[in-house]
């Protein structure tokens, strides 16, 4: 009883109880048919989300006004650069990936420089890098129909025992994220900034150096998830990350990180996402419209932050 | 009772409390009309606890307030607004992004309608033209163009202004801290006037000289309470020092840190405030405890951080030798990360030092706290609870823990005892001479003077700049109150 | 003494006259940055500066500098809308067809909007919600009500509305004179009345202006019922233009919005805001994303990277400015 009781003070659980809740919902509907499918799909579907959910909790956790506006180019352009770097080549995929990887850092970087030398909040940083990105990726990947090496798309559709092979690479990274966030000095630092970034640098916390990382760890985490992405639809296109921009924001709040900065929630992102996703699946069984859809989603969130409120920072 | 001879304001018996920090002790206040009261005190005396009482921005635990002789239970600003009393706050309450004019027009709902910008504009150059003639400030500058001084005079100048509401009291709370002499002095003629008027003024300044010659009576305060009142006449300089230091003697503590210093250690720290043209340096040593004296806010902070940032980026005029850490006086803002456990607030300067290959070792870790909570006494059943857990004077013992549980040799204390308990700040001297004896130095700037007896060497600032530079044996309350009020800037 | 007092006021005449030079920098540089924008455009197709060309150019110039507007009032209270692209495409489906079909129906729909967004500064403020996320919140919820006002783009805008935008005035452009008319009449509500002052006061101190009387509440309602308002024009005046809707037209005027702002040397916090800065910002950014620039060696892959070409160089050139006014 008490360690359901400890159980209910964590605040990811909300989000994980929100899927099930959600889960159970649409089975009820359909009497049971589609149950194990539907998880599966899902979690193929929310790895995508989670990936850069995971970088956007970092930096939102950097504290209020913190946001990287940039990660829809971002995930658009490294996308395309996998593409044309495999070239269709089962050998080059993992040069491929490392491009991507690459390219969505150096537009994390690229963040944190404007940030930096402009002296500007990163919502406004972000936003003219991702006119720039967005128009690279136009530019770069006009008429870009090449289709991922077969070995590629075969590995992000991949499933054993209906698992999603991703969904498990996927969970790995999220522990190992998790483990970061507490228990590395990397994690230690961030926490401190969002926290009070004046107490943080008066404690001996090199803060321009973690915002740096952080911002460059999202940069490159749109990076591979636009190469992962490619993979899983086949192939790349400029409008493939559109809708990472308010889905990377919403799983980090809907999954009990704090937008005041300074307290961060990796299991949460899961649960948020997959939460996301089955909420989706849901409305589609209920044959609910594209309309309705949308409008409970933002209600939600809504709800959600009203629910969670008062926690703005001075700032 | 006549209204023109009751007392503006009157205050009996207020009390007001911090957490457990007394601010107020039962203070009798009252100010008559056509009078300038002076009031003086070190900080924390309660001066500015009592003002914002006045002015109706903070009300009294227990106590009374009343009004042109009526008594106010709903006493509050907008209330004290339409009595006729307001009030020029140390902390400046312009908005910077509109000109002067639009600032006027925020004090005054009634300036509205057609005219209403040439009718604020007109309204407030004629205060500043009358308060500061020459003042060359146009109403449509805009705020946070105008420089610190120049906005200080728009904020003074502002409160004086009237259109329809009476106007019997200003509380002018360092109404010259920022202006130079010239300016200074137009001010206080002014408020010479606009008491022969029939007004009244509540002068509040850390210059003596200028509480002296302009207040008619002076009210002397120290912790929390009203010491002496009298007629202004009845004071000179050193009747004031006297009564805001303390008459009654202090037992010195620790005479035993004098002795038995190592002469020539090591140099760790030369520090110059950018402010300082004489070529005096802040020079201390391995072992020793470096008092930073002299009123708040003039520039011993500053210096402090400089030092603070020169240990990890050069910096020229500061010499930096070994690893620093600060402990904060102002915990809110500087010092506590409030979703932290106290082992993690205590361990965030350790990091490097507590890891097991790359992670944080979580044993390590509350070994650290645990070690540091036997040493320095922090009261409180789990390392692990957070850190708002604990009383006021346990959070600041967990800083401190911070600090000293580092690497740091050199260890920065800005102010740290502001609103902490006797037995606390005993405890904490008691282990500041420990770590001192154990070849750690300590830069301790503190606001309350008892506190500098535990330094080897203390310099005094005024001004961003060190005045003094005394020995322990020199020290005496009178002579760093002579340094740290003296006129001649 | 007189000598001294003297010396002080000559330096500060100077001083003053640096800072007056440094603070006209700024204050100009958004309509510099127009110029250079449209001297860019002349040296590459000399043709575009006409009659024609700058009404081709500058077609969508009254939706942006609407929607700019409307976020401006949001900034200038310090808070940010993330759902003003999505709102105006959702004020652009309810005119292509209740507005039309059902005019008062239309009108209640529109005016319920408005009140909507007050609802929205008012829950922003009474539970100290962090703006950024509610309002993306609410670009989901415009979206939505978007579509199932629309499903399928289509619908016709009201016939007096197309008229309206159809507009050729003798001379100058429609555009131009609308974003003139626009701009000044902003710039007198917000920077010339006495409530405007409040306002902007709301967003510069917002602590001295609850210490003088005033309630913090109704300033930030009547900043996001303005907000609405603006959505709402920017959304009737886009479907003037296009003739028929779409849920996703307006989409991208939210981030055009921001930047438009910033452009007009607007700030995040401190309620520094400029009205007509705002608009010229909005015209800078339509003339850089104009369909014309097709037509002028630029390939219309790079026209948003101009945006952000612009908004990048414009805030440079504001670090420059502010560190030679230390």
């Amino acid at each position: 009883m008490t360690s359901v009781k400890s159980l209910l003070t964590k605040p990811w659980i909300w989000s994980f109880l929100g899927a099930l809740l959600v889960w159970l919902a649409t089975i009820a509907f359909t009497g049971g048919y589609g149950a194990g499918g539907m998880v599966t799909a899902a979690l193929s579907l929310a790895v995508f989300t989670v990936i850069v959910g995971v970088g956007q909790m970092f930096v939102i956790t950097l504290g209020p006004g913190n946001v990287d506006l940039s990660l829809p180019a971002n995930i658009g352009l490294a996308s395309a650069v996998a593409m044309k770097v495999m070239d269709g080549n089962d050998s080059m995929i993992v040069v491929g990936l490392l491009a991507a990887l690459a390219c969505g850092a150096a537009v994390g970087a690229a963040n944190y420089l404007l940030i930096w030398a402009l002296r500007i909040p990163p919502i406004i940083a972000t936003l003219s890098a991702s006119f720039i990105i967005q128009s690279i990726d136009i530019s770069y990947g006009r008429g870009l129909q090449i289709k991922p090496p077969p070995g590629f798309a075969d590995f992000a559709n991949w499933q054993i025992l209906g698992i999603p092979v991703l969904a498990i690479l996927t969970v790995l990274f999220t522990i190992g994220a998790a483990i970061a966030l507490q228990r590395m000095i990397y994690g230690r630092s961030v926490l401190a900034i969002g926290q009070n970034i004046r107490a943080a640098w008066l404690a001996g916390v090199n803060v321009g150096r973690i915002r740096f990382l952080t911002y460059t760890l999202s940069g490159a985490l749109g990076g591979i998830d636009g190469a992962l992405l490619a993979g899983y639809f086949r192939g790349a296109n400029v409008d493939i990350g559109n809708e990472y921009l308010l889905a990377s924001i919403a799983v980090v709040v809907i999954g009990g990180t704090s937008v005041a900065g300074g307290k961060a929630n990796v299991p949460g992102v899961w649960g948020a996402a997959l939460f996301l996703v089955l909420l989706l699946t849901m409305l589609n069984t209920f044959g609910v419209s594209a309309g309705v859809r949308l409008l409970l989603t933002g209600l939600i969130i809504v709800g959600v932050i009203t629910a969670a409120g008062g926690q703005k920072a001075l700032r | 009772m006549p209204e023109g001879n009751a007392d503006i304001i009157r205050l009996n018996g207020a009390e007001k409390h911090f957490g457990a920090v007394r601010a107020l002790g039962g203070v009798d206040f009252h100010v008559g009309p056509g009078e300038c009261v002076g009031l003086v005190g070190h900080n924390g005396a309660g001066k500015s606890t009592l003002m914002h009482m006045v002015a109706g921005t903070s009300t009294p635990d227990s106590g009374q307030i009343g009004v042109h002789g009526k008594v106010e239970d709903k006493y509050s600003v907008s209330r004290a607004q339409q009595l006729g009393i307001r009030c020029v706050f140390q902390e400046l309450s312009l908005c910077p992004n509109l000109s002067v004019a639009e600032n006027t027009r925020i004090n005054h709902a009634s300036l509205r309608g057609l005219g209403w910008r040439r009718k604020a504009a007109e309204l407030i150059a004629a205060k500043l033209d009358e308060i500061f003639p020459g003042h060359s400030i146009s109403a449509s500058d805009i705020v946070g163009d105008l420089s610190i001084g120049r906005r200080q005079m728009v904020e003074v100048a502002r409160a004086f202004t009237v259109i329809q509401d009476r106007l019997d009291l200003v509380i002018l709370d360092e109404p010259t801290s920022s202006l130079d002499a010239h300016t200074a002095g137009q001010l206080l003629a002014f408020v010479r006037r606009f008491v022969a008027g029939g007004k009244s003024c509540i002068l509040i300044s850390h210059v003596l000289g200028e509480v002296l010659r302009n207040a008619d009576r002076i009210v002397v305060m120290r912790d929390g309470k009203v010491v002496v009142t009298d007629a202004a006449d009845a004071f000179d300089r050193d009747r004031l020092v006297t009564a805001m230091g303390g008459a009654e003697a202090r037992q010195k503590i620790a005479a035993e840190v004098a002795a038995a210093k190592p002469g020539a250690s090591p140099l760790r720290v030369r520090a110059r405030p950018t402010a300082q043209k004489d070529g005096t340096d802040l020079v201390a040593c391995a072992g020793e405890i470096i008092g930073l004296a002299g009123l708040a806010g003039h520039g011993q902070t500053d210096l402090l951080l400089a030092i603070f940032a020169a240990a990890s980026r050069a910096r020229t005029g500061i010499e930096v030798t070994a690893p620093v850490a600060l402990v904060a006086g102002d915990r809110q803002s500087d010092g506590i990360f409030p979703q932290w456990s106290i082992a993690q607030n205590i361990g965030i300067r350790s990091l490097a030092r507590l890891r097991n290959g790359l992670l944080i070792s979580p044993q390590r870790e509350a070994e650290l706290a645990q070690f540091w909570q036997k040493k320095i006494g922090i009261r409180t059943p789990d390392m692990n609870n957070n850190i708002f857990s604990l009383s006021g004077g346990n959070q600041q013992k967990a800083l401190f823990a911070r600090a000293l549980g580092s690497d740091a040799q050199i260890v920065l204390m800005d102010d740290p005892m502001r609103g902490v308990d006797i037995g606390t700040k005993l405890e904490v001297y008691d282990l500041v001479r420990e770590e001192a004896g154990r070849g750690r130095t300590f830069l301790w700037y503190t606001t309350e003077t008892e506190e500098l007896d535990n330094c080897d060497h203390i310099y005094v600032f005024k001004n961003g700049r060190i005045v003094a530079n005394l020995r322990r044996d020199e020290l005496t309350e009178e002579k760093i109150i002579q340094s740290s009020f003296g006129d001649a800037a | 003494m007189t000598a001294a007092s003297l010396d002080t006021t000559a330096k500060t005449s100077a001083e003053r006259g640096a800072l007056a030079r440094a603070r006209l920098l700024r204050g100009l540089l958004p309509a510099l940055s127009l110029a250079l924008v449209l001297l860019a455009i002349a040296w590459l197709n000399p043709r575009a500066i006409s009659y024609f060309g700058f009404s081709l150019m500058l077609n969508l110039a009254i939706p942006i500098a609407l929607a700019t507007i409307a976020q401006m009032f949001v900034i200038a209270g310090n808070e940010l809308d993330l759902s003003i692209g999505t709102f105006v495409g959702f004020v652009g489906c309810v005119t292509a067809t209740w507005l039309k079909d059902a005019p008062l129906i239309g009108v209640v729909i529109l005016l319920g909007s408005i009140g909507v967004y007050a609802l929205l500064g008012a829950l922003i403020h009474l539970r100290n919600l962090p703006s950024i996320v509610v309002t993306l919140g609410m670009s989901f919820v415009w979206q939505g009500l978007a579509i199932l006002v629309l499903p399928k783009p289509g619908g016709k805008a009201p016939d007096w509305l197309l008229g309206l935008m159809a507009f050729k005035p003798p001379f100058i452009p429609f555009p131009i004179i609308a974003a003139l008319l626009i701009g000044l009449i902003v710039h007198f509500g917000l920077m010339r009345t006495s409530y405007g002052v409040i306002l902007r006061g709301s967003g510069g101190n917002p602590a001295a202006l609850g210490r003088a009387g005033w309630s913090l509440l109704k300033t930030k309602i009547v900043l996001f019922a303005l907000a609405g308002l603006f959505g709402v024009l920017s959304g009737m005046a886009l479907i003037g233009i296009t003739t028929s809707a779409d849920a996703n037209i307006g989409n991208g005027y939210t981030l055009l919005a921001i930047a438009g702002v910033i452009l007009g040397g607007g700030e995040f916090v401190g309620g520094r805001v400029s009205p007509i800065g705002a608009v010229i910002g909005a015209l800078t950014l339509a003339l850089a994303a104009s369909p014309l620039l097709t037509f002028m060696h630029i390939p219309p892959d790079w026209q948003v990277a101009a945006n952000g070409a612009i908004l990048i160089i414009v805030l440079a050139a504001r670090v420059l400015i502010s560190r030679k006014e230390r």
